[in-house]
């Protein structure tokens, strides 16, 4: 049932209000402006008023603009007609294809996955990036950020894990997205050949702030469908910050109480809503979620990467340009290390890595002027390997190489009993003739 | 339901509903209330009554609701069902069972499907333990039946006040859980039929029981941080708060595993679903050592992951602890694990915001220290009617914004709680697993258990046990002071201190939980090698240098790290103990 409505009473922010009855909590509306339409959503029924998040923003939106109450909450088409398509922030066409019109459309934001369908996750996904497959291998199925400060060559980044990743779908949420960003993704994929497994819902930097609500329940709802058909898929989104933003303009107009720097108490709520779509099915596909948040102040502790680090099964910190070691988790890492990879990985890792702290805590100790000893020598020799060959992003080797390449690293360093590795794989692996 | 009470809906937020009901009709705080939603009844709790106006939390998605639509009242409490049948369950927060939701609804959980809690099909054998005649209260045994390793006492219904008289009771026999066993009658002459299930609100705390005690028994976690640093009583409060990743649910699902408790129950609130899955399926397939049988067997899951409905995330602690109660009540011991509490209290917040009541600190509601205080007083050992005992454990982890303690969910908990495990994130950097950090945590048990730990370990073990607390807080300050003035600035004594320290450190705090060996430690071990540990600590060792000494401790470090891979008494064992012995001047 449409029903019509064409007096609005309160604007704040980009919430309008309108006095109207039989009006179902989180339904879809229009609202027709002077030379634009915009859709809006219900998000709150007090008596006979009924208030909606405009998605285009409430700016230019006149007391007396039309108000179509639609009747069903937001959707979008669905179909393998998608594949190498590219939509914007509400899942319009913006390449130069033709209209999905025919294609059915499905709810965006739906329940969660029963827990007991889910399967623990077992496939190892190979980037070839050091730093992820020794120190924090990313596993199907896993929802994983990468945290970065503004500046880092974050999407470069999540462009090369999605290219290589063996996912039969690609799906990219752009959110906020800078246009030249969006190209770069664009001519990369293209170049990757791998455009035609490709869907691309793109909100960028310039759409209205609002938008960018719809972009990550399109992308999941899309993956969703192709996942329980069968589909493994990867979900890219970039960036969750701008996402997390959006809520907050919503929040302060709506007056709730902040909890904390604006951001509604809800925050975390929301955001594991959508990175909970992660999922194994059981018997079926997959869908894998690598997002960005980008650290407003280079500030972890900020509630958006400290709500979505509670959140997420690990995360990658880009900082300088490489992936730090300490901090950059996978959560998941034990569901393949060592059972999937080769038998030394889990050694070679934690061995590699404190010892790496304990270089770290050299320099520091030599930054503050004091004398250096025969033993900080080997320990600055490590760093320098372990920059060299494990940290630049450059470095583009398999798995059981760069454990060859560990154990390569440790000898040339360190003595067979300094390293904390149990006898029987040191007497295996230990490079002969150190 | 047409002769209930009801109402119809004037407002929608997120999950919370105002209803408006007729003047002067009864409401029921806390009461569950079902909203007509398109058709299908959505169960909801009733949070706030205002004159006529009524708010509820819905437990489930809101979407499609609409003004007008229908509300009706249960005229119960939100309740659990207890009885046999629980243990090996996974539910979600209201206690639906999650694998029946599975057969009946697929990949994706559907709104508005509630079944039956308890198996009300499976047949049990019962036998009576009184007669007709014997006077009995709430909480008395009137028989048993048995149920996976332990003997399922059926209780007169907890509900019941006063003295009742046993005017029929049922013989040996197989029965189902609805089916009736006693007839019982109170001095006013009144009769109630009672069957083997029965119910509880879950907001309530259970006290049918003699007297509360003073947790005095250890309870053992075979983690070594916890066990020999920081004790677990039976009956004892802890927490465990940390940064996101520094190790707070893997140290739970440990202790879930290894624990020396009869039950445990795992209430999965508000975190990763993922996490929950790993349990659900390697429950069934391990076998806990000390029956035989599946884990499954001992332990019960509540499920209520971050994306499901919110409102049912606040319920499900309680339901836990109903459910706990309730074998305590049987005679067992309990271990309740709840990761995270943060995010129930989280839960209170967005339902308070909603009601738009007046914040506290960072916008948590003015009760929530009460609420926290509520839920961990309901843990503790107690003596029943029948003078056995049971007990109640309860671990909570706390999830604190920023990894910041100062925050109100791990402040007014530390206010509760009877022992603390802070994990820090530096120690998880340094992949020092399990990252509790030794200097900050407490418990409050070790000088409450001195006497048994004593008895049970080795008479001087509290002292011991001090004496390693103090070398990690000496071993710390060395190291602060060798990172100011360098190596160079401190004596060979503190440096060989430092390196003792660093021995406890890695070889007693630290514990792989993904080894087969170290995973667990029995309390023989935990003893035996701590004592050779300490022997070590103790040992006046002389060294020319600071090279010699480091290189020396070096070779200590590695040879107690590799004895502690080894299966205990093995031969590999042996053969480094050995070598330990000799260097320590020992054999
Ligand atoms: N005791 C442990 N032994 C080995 N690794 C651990 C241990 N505790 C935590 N970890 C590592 O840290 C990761 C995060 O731990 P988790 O318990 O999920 O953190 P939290 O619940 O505090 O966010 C795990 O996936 C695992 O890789
Ligand atoms: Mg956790």
């Amino acid at each position: 049932m449409i029903l019509e409505h064409s007096r609005i009473t309160a604007i704040q922010g980009d919430i309008i209000t309108v006095p109207a009855t039989g009006i179902t909590y989180g339904e879809l509306a229009t609202v027709k402006s002077r030379g634009r339409t915009s859709l809006a959503q219900v998000i709150r029924l007090r008596g006979d008023g009924v208030s909606l998040q405009v998605f285009a923003g409430a700016k230019g939106v006149a007391t007396g603009d039309q108000v179509r109450f639609l009747g069903h909450p937001m959707q979008v088409a669905f179909g393998d007609a998608l594949l190498g398509r590219i939509f914007n922030g509400s899942g319009d066409p913006i390449d130069k294809g033709s209209e999905l019109m025919a294609l059915p459309r499905i709810d965006i934001g739906g329940p969660s996955v029963n827990p007991i369908m889910r399967v623990i996750p077992r496939g190892f996904i190979e980037t070839r990036v050091p730093m992820v497959d020794v120190f924090n291998p990313l596993v199907e199925s896993q929802k994983l950020p990468i945290f970065a400060a503004a500046g880092e060559p974050y999407n470069d980044l999540l462009a090369r894990i999605g290219m290589r990743a063996n996912a039969d779908i690609v799906i990219l949420g752009g959110i906020g997205l800078k246009y030249d960003e969006y190209l770069k993704f664009r001519i990369a994929f293209e170049q990757a050949g791998v455009l035609s497994r490709t869907i691309m819902f793109i909100h960028t930097a310039s759409d209205p702030v609002v938008e960018r609500l719809l972009v990550p329940d399109m992308c999941l709802a899309v993956a969703e469908q192709f996942g329980v058909r069968g589909k493994r898929v990867l979900v890219l989104l970039t960036d969750m910050t701008a996402f997390a933003d959006a809520m907050k303009e919503i929040a302060i107009s709506m007056d709730m109480v902040p909890s904390n720097l604006g951001y509604p108490g809800s925050l975390y709520s929301d955001l594991a809503s959508r990175y909970e779509k992660a999922v194994d099915f059981e018997g079926s596909g997959s869908i894998t979620i690598l997002a960005v948040t980008t650290m407003p102040g280079d500030d972890v502790t900020h509630p958006v990467p400290d709500n979505t680090g509670y959140i997420t099964e690990g995360q990658f910190y880009l900082r300088k340009g490489v992936i730090e070691p300490f901090g950059s988790l996978s959560r998941l890492k034990q569901l393949v290390i060592g059972k999937v990879t080769r038998e030394d990985h889990g050694y070679i890792m934690n061995s590699m890595v404190r010892l790496f702290a304990k270089s770290r805590e050299v320099e520091q100790k030599l930054a503050m002027g004091f004398d250096k000893t025969a033993d900080d020598d080997r320990y600055l020799h490590y760093a320098k390997l372990f920059y060299d060959r494990f940290m630049d992003l450059k470095v583009d080797i398999g798995l059981n190489d760069a454990l060859d390449l560990g154990w390569k690293t440790l000898s040339e360093c360190f003595r067979a009993d300094e390293v904390g590795i149990k006898q029987e794989f040191v007497d295996k692996y230990w490079p002969k003739g150190h | 339901m047409d002769n209930l009470s009801g109402g119809h809906v004037v407002g929608v937020t997120g999950p919370l509903a105002t209803i408006e009901v007729k003047k002067g009709q009864e409401v029921l705080q806390n009461e569950v209330a079902f909203v007509v939603c398109q058709g299908v009844p959505l169960k909801s709790e009733i949070i706030r009554v205002r004159g006529n106006l009524v708010d509820m939390q819905v437990f489930e998605s809101t979407t499609g609701l609409k003004v007008g639509d229908e509300v009706q009242f249960s005229g119960e409490l939100l309740s659990a069902t207890l009885g046999p049948g629980i243990l090996g369950n996974i539910y979600d927060g209201l206690q639906n069972p999650l694998a029946k939701l599975e057969n009946n609804q697929g990949f994706f959980l559907k709104r508005g499907q509630y079944l039956n809690s308890l198996d009300e099909e499976k047949v049990w054998e019962f036998t009576p333990e009184v007669s007709k005649g014997t006077k009995v209260k709430g909480g008395h045994y009137l028989g048993k039946v048995p149920e996976g390793i332990f003997d399922h006492h059926i209780l007169v219904p907890l509900t019941f006040l006063g003295t009742w008289e046993v005017v029929d009771i049922k013989p040996v026999g197989s029965y189902r859980i609805t089916d009736q066993i006693a007839v019982l009658r109170n001095d006013d002459g009144r009769e109630e039929t009672v069957t083997m299930k029965q119910q509880w609100p879950v907001k309530i705390p259970l006290r049918t029981y003699e007297e509360r005690l003073l947790p005095n028994r250890q309870l053992l976690t075979q983690c070594r941080l916890i066990d020999i640093f920081y004790p677990l009583a039976e009956g004892g409060t802890a927490c465990i708060p940390g940064p996101f990743g520094a190790g707070k649910t893997v140290l739970q699902q440990i202790i879930s595993r290894y624990a020396q408790a009869d039950i445990v129950i795992i209430v999965a609130c508000g975190e990763r679903a993922g996490e929950v899955v790993e349990t659900i399926r390697e429950f069934p397939e391990l076998e806990d050592p000390r029956t035989g049988k599946s884990l499954m067997d001992r332990t019960v899951i509540i499920c209520n992951t971050s994306s499901m409905p919110v409102a049912a995330r606040e319920a499900s602690i309680y339901t836990g602890v109903t459910l706990g109660e309730y074998f305590r009540q049987i005679g067992l011991k309990v271990l309740l694990l709840a990761d995270s509490t943060s995010r129930w209290a989280q839960a209170l917040r967005e339902a308070s915001a909603r009601m738009e009541e007046i914040p506290g600190e960072e916008a948590f509601p003015a009760y929530l220290e009460s609420r926290i205080a509520a839920v961990y007083e309901r843990a503790g050992l107690v003596r029943l009617y029948n003078d056995t005992t049971g007990s109640l454990t309860v671990i909570g982890t706390v999830s604190p914004a920023g990894g910041n303690f100062e925050e109100p969910v791990t402040q007014n908990t530390l206010k509760v709680v009877g022992a603390f495990y802070g994990l820090s994130r530096t120690r998880s950097d340094q992949r020092r697993y399990p990252a509790i950090d030794p200097l900050i945590s407490w418990s409050l048990y070790l000088n409450l258990m001195g006497d048994s730990l004593n008895k049970q370990r080795n008479e001087e073990w509290v002292t011991l046990v001090r004496e390693a607390q103090d070398l990690l807080f000496k071993g710390s300050e060395i190291h602060q002071m060798m990172l100011v003035v360098g190596e160079e600035g401190i004596s060979v004594d503190d440096l060989v201190l430092y390196l003792k320290s660093e021995i406890v450190d890695a070889v007693c705090l630290q514990q792989d939980a993904f080894d087969v060996v170290e995973r667990a430690t029995s309390e023989e071990r935990q003893v035996s090698d701590f004592l050779l540990i300490m022997d070590m600590v103790h040992h006046p060792f002389t060294f020319k240098g600071k090279e010699e000494a480091r290189e020396q401790m070096t070779h200590m470090q590695n040879l107690f790290f590799q004895l502690k891979y080894c299966p205990f008494q093995g031969d590999e064992y042996q053969r480094y103990r050995k070598e330990i012995e000799t260097i320590l001047g020992k054999e």
